[in-house]
């Protein structure tokens, strides 16, 4: 069978959904059903006692084998992330944890340093440690070292839409990667997730791309087609390309033999 | 009792005092499965939260999931 490895866990679906910007949680939780994900991401955040709704975990909790994966957005540094984890697995009582620590609201580009910094703390207190990371192919190697469970390199920005702007970088971490490689953040529509799993990536994570979609639950669907279409192309050995043109018909001289084709057109007396 | 002060995510109340957090919580009508508290950056796990005094002064996050990506 082919299972997605995260740590000593495994899962029968490669597709990881975020579970932010939906309109209303009975949405969210149809498009989780529809996308047959068995990982989700969910936020920290202040209980809100005017708005008690807004809370997830009751919701989540009612569908069955579904992990959860919180992760430490929010966080400036790596102290803060790890603390951040720490609440969370209290809370979650998952050992998964998306270390994202990203400084600048603006960008939200993930700070190597203190991403590798946190990742090795976590890692050692026994978290299977999910880092967001620049599509840096050296800085995967490092989180690697110091025990990660997978990379999850960006496709490019949080939220942007725009693909895989980074797929020759990815291709180069998927290379040389022991650890899964799952592309998080950026992915538009279902063809940049089918993309991502025929380069290699063994899987993805989506969020805005469902949760603003204009039906999120035929969306999550769709989603859920194209990772299974990318993954098993991939296995199946793509073909290579060619710079020149290699005919798939026999290309016989028969035709040649019968003069010139406005002939044939031409009423027999 | 006297009268205490405790700064709940970010806000100051003032209660009678002391008390345990897992009391506070009821108080807040919150419900105690479904949130993390943080008493002065050290999580306190919800099994010591019945064992756990707040004291004048102590700075209390409670914090629960959200949609995130």
């Amino acid at each position: 069978m082919d299972l997605l490895k995260l740590g000593q866990h495994t899962f029968t679906s490669r597709l990881i959904l975020g579970t932010g910007k939906f309109s209303n949680a009975e949405t969210m939780l149809k498009a989780i059903q529809a996308s047959g994900a068995q990982l989700v991401t969910v936020a920290l955040r202040r209980f809100n006692r005017e708005r008690p709704s807004d809370d997830l975990l009751g919701p989540l909790l009612t569908i069955k084998g579904l992990t959860l994966m919180p992760n430490t957005s929010g966080a400036c540094n790596a102290q803060e992330a790890v603390k951040a984890a720490r609440i969370a697995r209290e809370l979650s009582g998952s050992p998964f944890i998306k270390v994202e620590i990203h400084p600048n609201p603006h960008h939200l580009m993930p700070d190597a340093i203190e991403t590798l910094e946190a990742t090795r703390i976590l890692a050692a207190e026994g978290f299977v440690v999910m880092p967001y990371m620049p599509a840096d192919p050296v800085l995967a190697k490092r989180l690697e070292d110091v025990g990660c469970a997978a990379v999850m390199p960006l496709g490019s920005g949080i939220g942007t839409g725009h693909g895989l702007a980074t797929a020759d970088l990815l291709k180069l971490i998927i290379r040389d990667s022991r650890v899964p490689v799952i592309v998080d953040a950026g992915l538009r529509s279902p063809a940049d997730a089918a993309l991502a799993m025929e380069i290699g990536c063994d899987a993805v994570l989506v969020n805005s791309a469902i949760a603003v979609a204009g039906d999120p639950v035929a969306m999550a669907a769709a989603f859920a087609l194209a990772v299974q279409a990318g993954r098993s192309a991939r296995l199946a050995g793509i073909m290579s390309q060619s710079e020149e043109a290699v005919p798939t018909s026999p290309l016989t001289l028969f035709l040649a033999d019968a003069g010139p084709i406005h002939q044939t057109n031409q009423k027999t007396v | 009792m006297d009268s205490m002060r405790l700064i709940i995510n970010g806000k100051t109340i003032e209660r009678p005092g002391p008390c345990s957090l897992e009391a506070l919580l009821r108080e807040l009508k919150l419900m105690a499965d479904r949130v993390a508290t943080v008493v002065n950056d050290d999580v306190v796990p919800s099994k010591l939260r019945a064992a756990h005094q707040v004291q004048e002064g102590d700075r209390i996050e409670i914090l629960t999931f959200a949609g995130g990506g």
